[in-house]
């Protein structure tokens, strides 16, 4: 009871404080729509190739391009997420402080996430889906209920990203420089989400495989959702595939919380 | 107007100001600009050799005074020269001829060693190589640097930090030092140590120093002369005595009677302020000489013991700010 | 001549001024590679970082060619050699000056006053500032994408068309440089938006890595007329590879590259002057 009163608090200030970075918002907004242009029209080249590449039409690409552009700050596609803050304090021993608070460290800053993810996907996610509907002929759904399905979507794909950077950042408590972690973490994002190619294009093997890692529940399933490839039971399925991963991970971050917990303890700090 | 007397008159600042042009948020979309005047016309000379400290309240226009002397910020009115020198329009030559430490912001690289910043400074400032090595031996020697030299400069401690910045802000032998909070957050051993070396730095070489803190200590310890600014303008600009007779400052007579007495009465120009056994504070106006006072007293109580206490500089300068007010007829002072 | 005494500076003219700038560059760069070796380790992964982060972008035009046979008309080896001299102007152009988006963080943590101080030109410093060596990474995997194009192309290789292709990366170099240079000076004004710059350069790079038939002819106007990137590579390319310009332009466009970077520069060097001029009036 008490938990949900103090995550919603953390999760509303985390929202309003990334609310005050309105030129940074502004400049964001800008490159987002920049960088959708530019990869929209390597897509109609790519698609004019290749109809139904993938299993997309034309609009349904384009959808997935604005889509990936709208989520690329709210699901941290491209590394920050404000996750980076728990890591400098694990770094400089400030965490000793919170692992000693009531509050559960894994929860607060999963509230955290949240609220800074809300907030990321209103302010840098609406213009650019929004200037890319005005151009390009996108594939949005007209039902509402699918679009809610979308937000549910996102919400799963921003826990499974939260889950991912969470175990990251623990990760300081062993490694001496964690920033090589937090490279390779991004990369890995950066490629398996879809946000360099739609994972559908991978070919044969690899792209089958690349569907079943975590990363597909960040960008390519709620973009599937949205343009409507999921519908049904695949749509139970893609949720069900965020949502599993979503737990796991979380429940691994929880075991290495316990591990980094005792560590601390043990050595004071 | 004096050639002569401008000649030996290393910093020169005449009628100088800064105004900022400011938008506030007037409403919910309405910005209205306004003019804040940060410096608002300051005059003073400081000549060769100085150590003047100049003090003021947070927003007073002491960092932008400073800004100004060094070619950071460029004056909206008046004429400022430094060594002859007009900073906003020469500042790279003003450069090399004067040394900057801001306390809270290092200088120094932080994952090199203390020495690999010096050579820095040698070869960025083209310091002849025998200058380089006696200034910085000296350095060396007079702030204790020498353990230090091979040390990462993140392994610092701040005093040490501190001592090492100061070090790299005279070794290309520069004629004014300007010094901003140089003592802020250090111990009192760190403490000790810096005035020390600007003392000796001061005297031995020459070096010109404007010192601001908030540390009155520093000033107390350091400069015959000080600065007082407040909302850009000067209020105060004189020895540290007169500053105390010019701020409403009061000095106290403390007198030991012997025995416990009712307050001490009918002293002309003072007041008991203070009773605690046979011990008793009379508080009297700091331009007034002490003795009379203690004569009325000694007419007609049984002095044992007494002491005169000059006023804390502290209260002077909260006096000062709060009045606002501006002595007259203390223009630049003369401790010759 | 260069005088070597302390009196040069203003006196000594744009000439002295520029050796000066260079000389507290070169020393200030090589004062961060110190800083960088000191952690080796770390420097290491950063630097494969940087070459694995730009060879995700050729990875996914290489999954783009397992499913089509050109794009744009332009076959594997064309695009790749658009996307080698396009990353290897970016690089070097990121090398030299990339950290300049931090003036905005600068003006705002007050340390840009410290560079004021130093008897050099505060451009050098800045330019300078956290010079990051791990940037050679995208510069060695460009360079590695445009030696393989070249041994790839079906171009006649005279003297000049070899000349041609250093040219077209200094002149990259040199535009992209321009476009970094007046970024930071527009943080004068903007100290938050960092981000517009990425547009400019990372996005454009994105773009030239493609061939300019793929995008609609506004856009490829926009990079010609607008922020001329199309110069680093594009025009010249097309000529090299023998290809029509999409915009139809007469032919000496296409060797218009230097002329278009000392415009670049000289604008560039025209909005720092204004940036500068106008933080040292109003100090923020």
């Amino acid at each position: 009871m008490s938990a949900t009163v103090w995550s919603v608090a953390v999760a509303a200030g985390s929202f309003r404080r990334y609310a005050t970075y309105r030129i940074a918002t502004v400049a964001g907004v800008f490159t987002n729509t920049v960088f959708g242009f530019i990869v929209a029209y390597t897509y109609i080249a790519l698609w004019d190739a290749r109809p139904h590449l993938g299993g997309y039409d034309q609009a349904q690409a384009l959808t997935f391009v604005w889509t990936a552009q709208a989520l690329l700050a709210a699901s941290a596609l491209m590394a920050g997420g404000g996750i980076d803050e728990l890591q400098e304090r694990i770094r400089s021993g400030d965490i000793a402080v919170d692992l000693y608070r009531p509050a559960d460290l894994q929860l607060w800053w999963l509230a955290a996430d949240l609220g800074r993810a809300a907030l990321q996907l209103i302010g840098r996610g609406v213009a650019p889906m929004a200037v890319g509907a005005l151009v390009f002929p996108l594939a949005l759904p007209s039902d509402p209920l699918t679009w809610g399905w979308f937000l549910l979507s996102v919400t799963l794909g921003v826990v499974v990203s939260f889950a991912l950077r969470y175990l990251v950042a623990l990760a300081s408590f062993w490694l001496l420089d964690g920033s090589g972690l937090a490279l390779i973490s991004g990369l890995a994002c950066m490629f398996f989400s879809g946000m360099v190619l739609p994972l559908r294009v991978f070919p044969g093997d690899f792209g089958a495989l690349a569907q079943l890692l975590p990363w597909a529940g960040i960008l390519q399933v709620p973009a599937d959702v949205l343009v409507g490839a999921r519908s049904g039971a695949t749509l139970a399925s893609g949720l069900l595939f965020q949502a599993a991963w979503g737990v796991a991970l979380l429940a691994l971050g929880r075991l290495v919380q316990t591990a980094a917990t005792r560590k601390v303890v043990v050595h004071g700090g | 107007m004096s050639g002569a007397a401008a000649a030996e008159q290393l910093i020169e600042v005449d009628g100088v100001e800064k105004v900022f042009s400011v938008r506030r948020k007037a409403g919910r979309l309405r910005r209205v600009r306004h003019e804040v005047r940060a410096v608002d016309g300051i005059t003073f000379q400081v000549p060769r050799g100085e150590m003047v400290g100049y003090i003021g309240p947070n927003g007073a226009g002491k960092s932008t005074t400073i800004k100004m002397l060094t070619g950071i910020l460029v004056p909206s009115g008046g004429r400022l020269r430094v060594a002859g020198i007009d900073p906003a329009r020469e500042r790279t030559r003003l450069a090399r001829r004067i040394g900057v430490v801001f306390g809270q912001r290092t200088t120094l690289w932080w994952d090199l060693p203390l020495k690999d910043s010096y050579e820095l400074v040698r070869r960025m400032y083209r310091v002849p190589d025998a200058v380089y090595r006696a200034n910085l031996d000296r350095c060396i020697e007079l702030l204790d640097l020498g353990p230090l030299l091979s040390v990462p400069v993140r392994q610092l401690s701040l005093g040490q930090r501190m001592r090492g910045d100061i070090a790299a802000a005279l070794l290309h032998d520069p004629e004014v030092l300007y010094l901003d909070e140089p003592t802020i957050g250090l111990d009192v051993i760190s403490k000790a140590k810096v005035r020390a070396f600007l003392r000796e730095v001061n005297a031995e070489r020459g070096t010109t120093v404007l010192l601001t803190t908030h540390d009155l200590t520093d000033i107390e310890q350091l400069c015959r002369r000080v600065m007082v600014i407040d909302h850009g303008h000067l209020v105060y600009d004189g020895g540290l005595d007169g500053l105390r007779a010019a701020g409403d400052g009061e000095r106290t007579l403390v007198v030991d009677l012997e025995r416990e007495l009712p307050p001490i009465e009918g002293v002309p120009g003072a007041r008991t302020v203070k009773v605690e056994g046979p011990r008793q504070w009379l508080a009297f106006p700091a331009a007034q000489s002490a003795a009379p006072l203690v004569a009325a007293v000694a007419e007609r109580y049984p002095l044992v013991d007494l002491s005169v206490r000059e006023p804390d500089i502290e209260d002077v300068i909260a006096t000062l700010y709060a009045g606002g007010r501006v002595p007259e007829g203390r223009a630049a002072a003369d401790p010759a | 001549m260069a005088s070597d005494g302390p009196a040069d500076g203003v006196g000594g003219g744009r000439g002295a001024a520029m050796a000066q700038g260079l000389r507290a560059y070169g020393l200030i760069v090589g004062m961060w590679v110190r800083s960088t070796l000191a952690y080796r380790a770390s420097f290491v992964m950063m630097a494969f970082g940087n070459f694995a982060a730009t060879a995700l972008d050729f990875v996914a035009i290489m999954l783009m060619f397992s499913q089509i046979d050109a794009l744009g008309g332009f076959s594997l080896p064309e695009v790749a050699f658009l996307y080698g001299t396009s990353g290897v102007s970016l690089g070097l152009a990121d090398l030299l000056l990339g950290s300049m988006d931090r003036l905005g963080r600068r003006v705002r943590d007050g340390t840009l006053d410290t560079l004021l101080l130093r008897p050099a030109p505060v451009f050098a410093q800045v330019a300078a500032d956290r010079f990051a060596l791990r940037r050679l990474g995208r510069i060695t995997q460009s360079l590695l994408v445009l030696g393989w194009s070249l041994t790839r192309l079906d171009v006649d290789w005279t003297v000049g068309r070899m000349l041609m292709v250093p040219l077209m990366a200094v002149c990259g170099t040199a535009i992209f440089g321009a476009v970094f240079t007046a970024g930071a000076a527009f943080q004068f004004w903007a100290q938050d938006a960092a981000e517009v710059q990425n547009s400019f350069t990372y996005g454009g790079n994105a773009m030239l890595q493609y061939p300019p038939t793929v995008f609609a002819k506004d856009l490829v106007r926009g990079v010609t007329f607008l922020v001329p990137l199309a110069f680093v590579n594009w025009l010249p390319a097309l000529r090299l590879l023998g290809r029509p310009d999409p915009l139809g332009l007469p032919g000496w466009a296409d060797f218009l590259g230097p002329v278009v970077a000392a415009l670049m520069c000289a604008g560039a060097a025209v909005a720092w002057r204004f940036g500068l001029r106008a933080y040292r009036s109003t100090g923020s």
